[in-house]
């Protein structure tokens, strides 16, 4: 995996394993690997690592069963929530940037749908 | 682990280390960054116990660096190490001899995970090669604190991703690594830490994630500001 140097890269790899989740790569309940095993397969630091589970945690996305290991969360239905929140938050960003450079609503309307019939045929 | 404290080295009428204070702690990897002549190989030098500093301190477990604290550094130098009869089992028993943490067998496991062979000539090897050969002895020792000295220098990129891969393997909670390098893309993302070297002194040092936070960029952006 390539990391971009503009976004720190425990939050890069929470990006991935939810991206592996939503496409299916990764499935609700599956064991991940060790904080040990996942900083030699993304050839990261293991201490950064360690911090890939705590976010994952945080976002209810992972759970630890004591002596077994860390899974991911059971929770009916993630893989489509996520790919929701993706899809939100690449529309919102994508939105913004589009008004600072002083696009309306309409004009906005109109490329999107010029670029999507483009992209169509 | 190891502490400096403001210590210096002259050589004959050079001054290469000067003035160093800093503190490395268990279970972090650190990247001592810094162009040629910056000082990195002679501080590492002088921790590894093989260069006495003309002034200040050095401790290893708060003790004076010595006999005892020789035992517990596994340091990758720059220069070959092997003598040219050697193949790279003669390496591994050379290494076995010196070092009681050396294991045989995490070294034919690293040995055949960089494609190497036992019957490979040392001197016959292709740099790629001969750099992970030095890692393999290197790592297959069980110390506490490893210092390379520039593992990724002239290699190809395939042959560094394998080294880092490595690298990665050997850290953990008891275990500090400390890699010099001016290449600073590929050690970015397995460094905590990062302290940057200029003609001889420490002019920048601390957390890697917490530099990219407080400033706003990565640590490679602010190599090349640094140096530039």
């Amino acid at each position: 995996m390539e990391f971009s140097t503009s976004t720190p890269i425990y939050l890069q790899v929470v990006e991935e394993i939810k991206r592996m989740l939503v496409s299916g790569e990764l499935q609700p309940g599956d064991k991940l690997w060790s904080a040990r095993d996942m900083a030699v397969r993304y050839k990261i630091n293991p201490n950064t690592a360690a911090r890939v589970y705590k976010e994952l945690e945080l976002q209810n996305l992972c759970f630890t069963k004591r002596g077994l290991g860390t899974y991911l969360t059971e929770e009916e239905g993630i893989a489509e929530r996520l790919r929701k929140e993706k899809a939100e938050q690449l529309l919102a960003d994508t939105i913004a940037t589009f008004l600072g450079l002083g696009y309306t609503g309409e004009e906005l309307m109109e490329l999107f749908q010029k670029a999507l019939s483009g992209m169509q045929q | 682990m190891v502490e400096a404290k403001m210590v210096g080295k002259r050589y004959l009428g050079k001054q290469a280390v000067k003035d160093v204070s800093m503190v490395w702690e268990d279970g972090r990897i650190y990247a001592l960054l810094g162009p040629n002549g910056s000082g990195k190989t002679t501080f590492m030098k002088m921790v590894a116990g093989l260069v006495k500093p003309t002034v200040g301190e050095l401790y290893y477990d708060n003790k004076k660096i010595g006999v005892e604290s020789k035992g517990k550094v596994a340091y990758m130098s720059t220069e070959p190490f092997f003598y040219s009869y050697m193949n790279v089992k003669h390496v591994g028993k050379y290494y076995a001899d010196f070092f009681e943490d050396f294991s045989m067998e995490r070294y034919e496991e690293l040995i055949s995970r960089m494609d190497l062979k036992m019957t490979d000539k040392a001197k016959e090897l292709s740099s790629g090669l001969a750099a992970k050969l030095k890692i393999a002895a290197t790592l297959a020792r069980d110390a506490q604190l490893y210092m390379l000295d520039e593992p990724l220098n002239g290699i190809d990129i395939i042959a560094r991703e394998s080294i880092i891969e490595a690298i990665v393997e050997a850290a953990g909670e008891n275990k500090t690594i400390v890699i010099s390098s001016h290449l600073v893309d590929e050690l970015e993302p397995i460094v905590d830490s990062v302290v940057f070297m200029k003609q001889g002194g420490v002019i920048l040092a601390g957390d890697a994630e917490e530099i990219r936070t407080e400033r706003g960029k990565s640590i490679v952006d602010l190599y090349k500001e640094v140096y530039a």
